[in-house]
Order: C-alpha cells, then structure tokens, then sequence
C-alpha cells in the first residue's frame, strides 16, 4: 500500500517535495485522482494528496480572474462564477463518467494539467488559454511563481502554457489565477439532419468561416449541431444567417433552445455520444478540421465496429475501438499519418496503458528537448515519473 | 545600459567567422561593412544602439540550420532579428554576435480558408497576413500598432498584441504551430493546423520567448472571418475615476468589447493638435469603445454602452454612424504616439499592465512621480485589459534628462509591479526591463526560467544579455542538492 501525504499549505507542500528529494522517493500527485486512470500507469512511492489545499483565495468578476488553490473542486468554482453570471470559457469536460467513475468530481487545476477543453476551445481556447498564473514547487523542492493575475502579461517566459497539459509532471502547484469570462445570455443549436461525415465538416467548416460567431460544431451520426450563443437579438439574426449560409446542403433543420441545448453540449463535451461497450478503447484525436472524416473513414475500414463522433468542427474526433491488447495503436497513428495532428489514448484498461504510448509519439529532436524541458524542472523525476512517457 | 563584456577571442576570430558564414550563405547574404550594418544598429528602443558582429540575411531554412549548428560549435552568440521594431531591445545587436535577420523569409506559404489558417514564413508582416486574406473577408486577429512594419516571427517572438485583445487575445491564442531551429541546428515541428499539443506545449513557450530559445522559420495562424458590422463609441468624462469606473462597468454588465483604449487629458490634447479628429477638449479621459460582431447585436450593445456610460457621468457620448466616422475616432489614438512626438524630442513608452481595478491610483501616483523626476507623462492605454502605455517625455540629448526618464520608467513599473501587476503587457523585457525582473521575481522564479533556457540553449548563445538580469552558467543551475540527514516534517498529514 501506498501511502499518502496531504500537507495543507504551500509551505507544507514544499517541505514534502523536499523530503521527498531527500528520501529518493516519487511522488503520485493528485487533486481528486479522478483523472488517474488517464496516462501511462505509474508506480510511485508515496501519493501527494492536494485536497488539503483547497478554496477561493480572490473573485474579482470586473476583472475576469479568479485566484484558487490547487485542490478547489471544480464544481465549486463553477458554481461560484456562475453566481456572477461568468464561466470557465474553456468548458471543461467532465471526463469522470467515460472513465467509469462518478461524474462531477475532480479539480479545476487537474482540469487544466491535461489542458482539457470542451467545444468552446474553437471560439476561446483550451485551459491553456485561460491559465494565466501560478504558483507551485519544483522537484527541488523550491517554491516558486510564474505569471500573475492580469490580462496581459509577457514577463519572462509562459510557463503557465508548459504546465497547462503536463499533466503533473513539471511542478505541483499550489495556486492557480484563472481567466473567466461572461456567460452568454442565450444558448441556441442548429441542427442539420442527415449528413455524412464529409458534408458535415464541409458544412461546419462553412459556419466557422461565416461571420455568424459559432461557438460550436459538432457532428454526431445523423445529426449536426451548430451552437449559436450571446444576446437574443444577436442569436436569432446569426441562427437566421446560418439557416440561409447552409441551404444549398439540403439538409433538413431543426434547433435547439437553452436549455436543451445546455444539455446537448454538456453531453459532447463529456463524450457522452460515444455510446460504445464500456471495454471499448477510447481515442481522442486532433487533427485538421477536414481531415477528419478520412482519418475515420481508414480506421472504419479496418474495424468496421469502430464509432466515432466530431467535435471542434471536425478537428477533434473521439474513436471508440473494440477492446485489444494493443488498442490499434499503430492503425490509429497511421491513419493520422502525414496530415497532422495526433491521438491520445484516454480510455484503456491497466494492461494496454503499460504497454501502449498513450500520448503520441514524437520525432527524435522534439522528444529529447521535451526530456530536457522536464529536467529542468524536475531532475530527479519525483513528480508522477512516466505519465506521459 | 549594461551589456555582458565582449568577448576578445572573437573579436579577434571575426574574419574566420565571417569567412565561414559566407561559406553557408553565399552572395550579399552576409553584410560586415560598417555603413552595410548601420541599418541594423538598433531596433525601435533607438536610445540604445550598437554595431553587431557581422550580418547574415539566410534565405533557407537549411541555411539558418547551418548557421546555427556552426554558432553552437564554434560557441559564436546570434541574436535573431524580424523587422526590428521592438520596443524592448530585444532585436538590438550585440558587439560579439552575429545578427541574423529573417527578412528574407517574407513568402506567404499557404492559405486553407476551410481549417481558417495561413502558413507563412516569419519575415511576413503583421498586416502582410490580414492583406493576403482580406479578399475572401478574413483577416489575422492581433492587431499591434507596428503591424505595418512588424514581422510574425517577432510577434511569436514577444507575444505581441494590439487593441483588439481583449476579446481576440495575443499572438499565443492565434498562433497554431511554428517550425523552429534549435542551436544545434535541428528543425522541429511543433502544432500545425490542428490543435494543441501532443506532449508539452513547447509551442506555447516558446510565444513571448524573445529570441532567446530557438529561431522561428515557419509560422501557422488562425484566421478569423471579419465581424459584418464595427461601431466604435466616443465617450468623454469629467474625471478619470468615472472613465475607469465605465470600464468596469461595461465589462461586469457582460460585455466583452472589441477594443477599449483610454487616453488621459494631455494625450487628447496631443492627438487633436495632430490629427484634429474632434476630441471633447474640456474631457480629463477619454475612452473609446469598439463594439464589433452581427449588426443587430452591435447596435443593441452600443445602446448599453452608452446607457452606461452615461450613468458614470460621461460629458460626451458620440457614437459611429458609418466607417468614415469609426476611423476618424480611432484616428486620433492611433497617432498618439506620432502625436506626442510632436511635442517632444524624445520620449520612452512603457508597457506595465496592472488589474483594471487599481487604474486610477496609479495614474494619480505617476502623476506624483512626475513632479518629483520633472518630467511630463502622458497615457495612452488598453483600458479593457489594463495594459498601460505611459510616454515620458525627455530629452535625449540631455544626460540627466535620459537618466532621470530612465529611473521615472522603473519607478512607474516598480509601481505596476506593487499594485499587483507585471512589467511588461506585450512589448517584452528585452534589455529594457531586464534589471527590473528582480522586482517581479525572486531569484527562485529567474533561475527555474533560466533552467528551461538552458533545455533549449546550454551555452547561452541566443539573444545574450536580454531578459535575465544575471546569466548563471547552466551546469551550476543544473546541480541538485539533496540533503541525506532526513527531514522528519512531523506536522503533515500522512496516511
Ligand atoms: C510604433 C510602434 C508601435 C508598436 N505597437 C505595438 C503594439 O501595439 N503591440 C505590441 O505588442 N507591440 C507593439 N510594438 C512592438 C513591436 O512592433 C513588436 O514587439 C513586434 O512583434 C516586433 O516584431 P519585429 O519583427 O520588429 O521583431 P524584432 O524587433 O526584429 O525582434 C523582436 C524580438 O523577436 C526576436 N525574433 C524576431 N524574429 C525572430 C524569429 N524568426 N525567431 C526567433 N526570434 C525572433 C528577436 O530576437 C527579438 O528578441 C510597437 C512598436 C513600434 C515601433
């Protein structure tokens, strides 16, 4: 068994890393471990638990930032800026159920050490966007800060870009600043029905180049959806626009109002349309908007129980796969092939994480800086060692 | 100015190093006559000048690499340079490194409207991106004042930015991929016209890295489609509180302008006298708002802005009713610093960017500062996100008058600083504000910078003397220290 160590202030935080140096143990680093069956499985000496380190430390709507500490649930921030009628513009999935857990749990700051986002990463950005400081402890066990808490900030270098999406292997931090944004009044959808693949992306491509200001595109089979947001004025004008751009595709119409649409992108940005069988292998590949629908269409070819849906106009596909010993990990990188892009395998027994490299594979020079980039902040590879080898 | 002492042996090696670059770049590639470098003695911080090594202008990307690979061995310094426009130092040479320029990387590569990216390379212009797409109605969102003349490879360079952030963000929310050359002359990919990245987001550090990581030769951006419909609202008021206050207001109200810029009372004054756009001259502030996005939604947002700012005691609310008017009340802002050099023979720009909610007690204490340095300031800034460009006003020519601008700029960011904000919101540290890092940062934060530095550079060869106030050598940074008599820390949970 391992066993666990929760400090409860950033000093504490510290002097564990250090002991932790000291002892020549690794660390498992954790807010709530609702994403731990994400990434390469570990084996590490102790778990660091973050939950201690947890709460609101400044709200300030007029300014679009909130301060907290690593541990807040999400669901706490989200409700307190919704109170203001503001959100985290990232739209954060709730990736809890499509890893057989419950849904609702997990952490703002684990949320942004994947560099999740939801559909909203067309029109705002992932979390990577939206961090705009920190502050943590290195694997020397010093504490230290990078960015701050305004807008516009390009002293010294972003670090808060390399620790969104590292999944905690740089530095444990302790206190993030965040960018928030208003919430739009209304939440519409357009849906077309009955598009294959390529005519949807061609047709959500369309939307994005329009100037009617989606802040959505998703295709799922049969149907797709187009989301519309802001005043009402502004919403019926832009639904009306879109309705007019895309009648030469045929396809028939229909719309989604707030609420209901509230739900639907609620539901593709947890994945939810993915109704595969829950040993199904689950991808998660980016990729050029129009490339899409080809990269599916070879893999479909050689598992034809293969599903899949589109997000991000085409530039985000979640594949669900039949269970293998090797998830098809060579098929799926292949079919990505030389259009760009890249698949991260997010759903996967134990077993197949192990052997499989769960995030894609890079050419030679790229990996050997990314290996000294970690060193440099961790040298002795406490923090979650092999996540992400 | 500080700089890092030349270093004698290669003064002394200049001809072989000359010889050798010429030997990768043949032709007028390589510039080492004096009145051929002259143009490159300095970038837009022209207080500050100095005659590089040698120049060399390469045309491909396997003679970048060569060059670098060639720097890296011979242990040769090289700071890269776009279109020298920079405000911090950033591109001014270095009497022991070569200058290399990517001027002649200036093709447009590819433009996918349907993914809504263009492929360039790094000596395009700013504004040469928006031109080659404007026909089919889509244009390159950040927009800085320069973007005539700045190159895309200094705005991935400096994270640069312009009016239009606040809702469209910096160059790092709009740049896609790069390709890069690494001092060892290695070409890496990273993005591409997808998003995100695969491991660590390298692209993104490399945005706002200021030269000093690896040489940009390719540069992928987002293009967005033109807004049908853009109304700028004039707004003058009594006193800098209630523009301030305005401000806030807009943005708690929900609304996320395109632009809002602020310009105190002597800015206006400036900007009249140059460009006469019709200025509310009895206004302390002024503000101008930019709604941007479908007809109806402008038109009813302008309406709230200005019932707005009505409510904060707006003595002047003028509202754009065509594009000929919108450009007229811009015309004035964006002429203000023209405007200002009117009426002065130098002055220095500084970029601090503070929380929007301590706005008016900093321009009250630049005030103060301005008495007691005896120098005038007048503020120009990016209200929406509480960037500041405040000009001091000197002399050049006087010595006293160039230091004691220089020691009211520290103080105005010391203040920025203090208030809870940063020293530099887009222009970059550059040798600028590099001895000022230690006032953000406690030598913790520059030396875990530093080490991520020495992942991309282990000798230190690129852009030497920019941004870190103190180089440390990257073996001593390096080192760990582990302390084997065991530390018990009996206070913290453990289970
Ligand atoms: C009148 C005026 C108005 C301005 N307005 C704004 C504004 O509104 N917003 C704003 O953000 N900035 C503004 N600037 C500052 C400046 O234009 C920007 O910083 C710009 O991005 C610099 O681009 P450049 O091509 O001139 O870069 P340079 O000055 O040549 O170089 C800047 C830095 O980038 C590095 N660099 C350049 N090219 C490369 C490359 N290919 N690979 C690696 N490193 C490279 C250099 O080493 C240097 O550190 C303004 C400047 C002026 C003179």
């Amino acid at each position: 068994m391992t066993s666990t160590i929760k400090p409860r202030s950033p000093e504490e935080l510290r002097q564990a890393v250090e002991w932790a140096l000291n002892d020549g143990t690794t660390l498992d680093v954790r807010g709530q471990g609702s994403k731990i069956a994400l990434g390469r499985p570990m084996s590490c000496g102790q778990v660091l638990d973050l939950s201690g380190l947890s709460g609101i430390v400044d709200y300030a709507p007029e300014e679009l930032v909130v301060t907290l500490r690593a541990g807040t649930p999400i669901g706490e921030v989200e409700a307190l800026l919704a109170q203001r009628n503001q959100m985290l513009a990232f739209e954060p999935p709730d990736l809890g159920p499509l890893l057989g857990r419950e849904a609702g749990q997990g952490t703002l700051v684990g949320a942004v050490m994947g560099n999740l986002a939801g559909p909203r990463r067309l029109s705002a950005g992932a979390a990577r966007d939206h961090l705009l400081g920190f502050s943590g402890v290195n694997g020397r066990g010093e504490a230290f800060k990078s960015g701050g808490k305004v807008m516009k900030n390009v002293t010294g270098y972003d670090l808060s870009k390399l620790l969104a999406g590292s999944w905690g292997t740089l530095a444990v931090l302790d206190q993030v600043s965040v960018k928030v944004l208003p919430a739009p009044d209304q939440t519409r959808t357009l849906l077309l029905l009955g598009l294959d693949d390529a005519a949807a992306v061609s047709a959500m491509c369309a939307a994005m180049g329009s100037p009617h200001e989606v802040s959505g595109a998703a295709h799922l089979p049969g149907r797709t959806a187009l989301r519309i947001e802001g005043v009402a004025p502004s919403v019926e004008a832009r639904l009306k626009g879109l309705r007019d751009l895309l009648a030469g595709t045929g396809a028939a119409m229909e719309e989604l109002g707030t609420l209901e649409s509230r739900a639907f992108w609620r539901e593709v940005r947890d994945v939810a349309p993915l109704g595969a069988a829950r040993d199904a292998v689950v991808w998660k590949i980016s990729c050029p908007p129009t490339e899409g629908p080809a990269i599916v269409a070879r893999l479909k070819a050689l598992r034809p129980a293969a599903e899949a849906f589109y997000d991000w106009s085409g530039g985000l596909v979640w594949l669900a796969l039949p269970a293998s010993a090797d998830a098809d990990h060579v098929a799926v990188r292949g079919a990505i092939g030389a259009t760009g892009g890249h698949a991260t395998l997010i759903r996967a027994p134990e077993a197949v994480r192990a052997v499989v490299p769960v995030f894609h594979p890079q050419p030679p020079a790229l990996a050997a800086l990314a290996t000294r980039v970690k060193e440099s902040f961790d040298p002795r590879r406490l923090f979650n060692p092999g996540r992400m080898g | 100015m500080q700089m890092p002492p030349l270093d004698p042996d290669i003064l002394r090696r200049r001809g072989e190093i000359v010889a050798a670059l010429r030997v990768i770049v043949p032709g007028e590639g390589v510039i080492d006559d004096l009145e051929g470098m002259r143009p490159y003695e300095c970038d837009a911080l022209s207080a500050y000048r100095q005659m590089p090594l040698v120049v060399v202008l390469p045309e491909t990307v396997d003679q970048v690499s060569a060059i670098l690979r060639y720097c890296q061995d011979s242990k040769v310094k090289v700071v890269p340079r776009g279109a020298g426009t920079s405000l911090s130092g950033g591109s001014m040479p270095v009497g022991d490194a070569i200058l290399l320029g990517l001027g002649k990387f200036n093709r447009v590569l590819e433009i996918d409207y349907a993914n809504r990216v263009a492929r360039v390379q790094p000596g395009v212009t700013n504004l040469g991106i928006s031109k080659a797409v404007e026909h089919e109605g889509f244009y390159y969102a950040p927009d800085p004042s320069s973007q005539i003349a700045c190159s895309i490879g200094g705005n991935v360079a400096e994270n640069s930015g312009g009016v239009h952030c606040l809702k469209y963000g910096l160059t790092t929310n709009n740049l896609l991929g790069i390709e890069m050359v690494l001092m060892t002359g290695e070409v890496v990919q990273l993005g591409g016209k997808h998003l995100d990245s695969e491991g660590y987001d390298l692209l993104g550090v490399m945005t706002g890295s200021e030269g000093l990581l690896g040489v940009v030769t390719e540069v992928t951006v987002r293009l967005l489609r033109k807004p049908s419909t853009v109304r700028a609202v004039l707004l003058g008021f009594p006193t800098e509180a209630g523009a301030a206050e305005c401000v806030a207001a807009v943005i708690a109200a929900g609304i996320i302008p395109g632009g809002m810029e602020m310009m105190d009372k002597e800015a206006v004054k400036c900007a009249e006298a140059y460009v006469g756009a019709g200025y509310p001259m009895d206004a302390e502030a002024l503000l101008i708002v930019e709604l941007d996005g479908p007809q109806v939604e402008v038109d009813h947002l302008v309406a709230r802005v200005e019932e707005i700012a009505r409510e904060r005691g707006a003595t002047t609310v003028r509202v754009s009713h065509d594009e000929q008017e919108r450009v007229l009340f811009w015309a004035g802002r964006k002429a203000a610093f023209p405007a200002v050099g009117q009426i002065t023979p130098d002055y220095m720009c500084l970029d601090g960017s503070v929380p929007r909610g301590r706005l008016v007690e900093v321009l009250a204490e630049m005030r103060e500062m301005s008495k007691k340095h005896r120098l005038r300031v007048v503020n120009v800034f990016h209200a929406g996100d509480g960037n500041l460009h405040p000009l001091i006003l000197f002399d050049a020519n006087d010595a006293d008058e160039l230091h004691r601008a220089e020691e009211f700029g520290a103080d105005i960011l010391r203040l920025c600083v203090r208030v809870g904000g940063v020293l530099t919101g887009e222009h970059g540290v550059g040798i600028e504000k590099r001895d000022l890092m230690g006032v953000q940062f406690t030598e913790i934060d520059l030396d875990q910078q530093m080490r991520l530095k020495c992942a991309f550079d282990p000798d230190h060869l690129l852009n030497p003397g920019k941004v870190f106030p103190q180089l440390r050598r990257c073996a001593e940074l390096g080192r760990v220290v582990v302390h084997h008599n065991k530390l018990p820390f009996p206070d913290i949970p453990r289970f």
